[in-house]
């Protein structure tokens, strides 16, 4: 159990590390993706220690919301590539100054 | 266990991937080989109905949008390296370094007790068992996902969509323009000339030929006169034409 529950983790912090510093928002998405996945390795062993269904059921949700989350993260993705012919997260910088 | 010992090291490797990868397709396909290995570890861990959704949905359609998007705005795009903010990868680095050390201390010391294992709650099947939560406690939570999904598709619907800027021209404008510019600039409103009519070759290279005999130029596609590749009519191509045509008759008439 806890072999999974580290791996879970390792694949965590990888993506959230890959989010702080990869610039192409692609790839930044793809990281938020890979965080995703490790929690719900961690949902599926917590729900196998435990011995009921409710943690699948949790993993089951969250891949719903992530396929909702990149069909939207990637049109915007799409159109600031439309308007500004990049996607790197340091360009989308219009309201700064 | 065995299938996690062959796995966990290849899952880590390809997650690196997406750290290390300088082009966006490499790090997809290490994130595509993550999302496989976790299938197999879902299957191995007493759930196959979110193994099966994990490659369907998962591998199947996520990873296939990110990899249409990755083509609509360019494979080659080039991850730019300079930092914004001074210092920010290495202190990045370090931070997720701390925070993963004490994650997996604390967290993997806090997991304690036996595991009870699924064997119990899968009596009837995974499927059943999950329809069963589904359907049952969680089913207000199943009906937001719904809506949620149909929200998500309307939002991306209208994030892709753009408007027509320009009225769109139809045959009846473009004919009517033909017309105007012929009054206009004389500029004549039928179809150009095709190459080769009249002339000796039909070949595109070769211009067509005025009842006079004269080249005309117009009639060879623009890109070959810019190249310099226009065969040249040469006059007396004309009296060979004709002295040609006089002898097949006289054949003929034999």
């Amino acid at each position: 159990m806890t072999e999974y529950v580290t791996l879970s983790l390792i694949l965590f912090t990888i993506g959230a590390v890959g989010v702080l510093i990869r610039r192409n928002a692609i790839v930044v998405f793809m990281c938020v993706e890979l965080m995703l996945n490790a929690t719900n390795l961690a949902f599926v062993s917590f729900s196998r220690q435990h011995g009921n269904l409710d943690g699948q059921v949790a993993a089951f949700f969250v891949m719903v919301v992530a396929a909702a989350e990149v069909v939207v993260g990637l049109a915007i993705i799409v159109s600031i590539y439309r308007t500004r012919r990049t996607t790197s997260v340091d360009e989308a910088s219009l309201l700064k100054s | 266990m065995t299938a996690f010992w062959v796995l966990a090291p290849i899952m880590v490797i390809a997650a690196l991937g997406l750290l290390f990868a300088r082009r966006a397709v490499h790090a997809a396909l290490g994130l595509a080989v993550v999302m496989i290995s976790l299938a197999v570890l879902y299957a191995v861990q007493g759930a196959p109905f979110l193994f099966a959704v994990q490659i369907i949905v998962y591998t199947g359609a996520i990873m296939m949008l990110f990899l249409f998007v990755l083509m609509l705005v360019g494979v080659d795009s080039p991850d730019s390296l300079a930092e914004t903010i001074r210092g920010q990868r290495a202190a990045a680095a370090v931070v997720g370094l701390v925070f993963g050390i004490v994650a997996v201390v604390v967290i993997a010391q806090g997991v304690t007790g036996g595991v009870t294992g699924l064997d119990k709650a899968n009596a009837d099947g995974n499927v059943y068992g999950l329809a069963g939560l589904l359907f049952g406690p969680y089913v207000l939570a199943f009906e937001f996902t719904a809506a949620l999904l149909i929200t998500a598709v309307l939002g991306a619907m209208v994030l892709a969509h753009h408007e027509r800027l320009t009225p769109k021209r139809s045959q009846a404008d473009h004919a009517a323009q033909r017309m105007r510019d012929y009054a206009e600039t004389g500029r004549h409103p039928g179809n150009a000339p095709t190459p080769g009519v009249f002339a000796r070759h039909n070949a595109v290279d070769t211009p067509a030929l005025l009842p006079d005999g004269t080249a005309l130029h117009d009639s060879v596609p623009p890109s070959l006169v810019e190249r310099g590749q226009v065969r040249e009519a040469r006059a007396a191509d004309v009296t060979d034409a004709a002295r040609q045509l006089e002898s097949d008759e006289g054949g003929d008439e034999k």
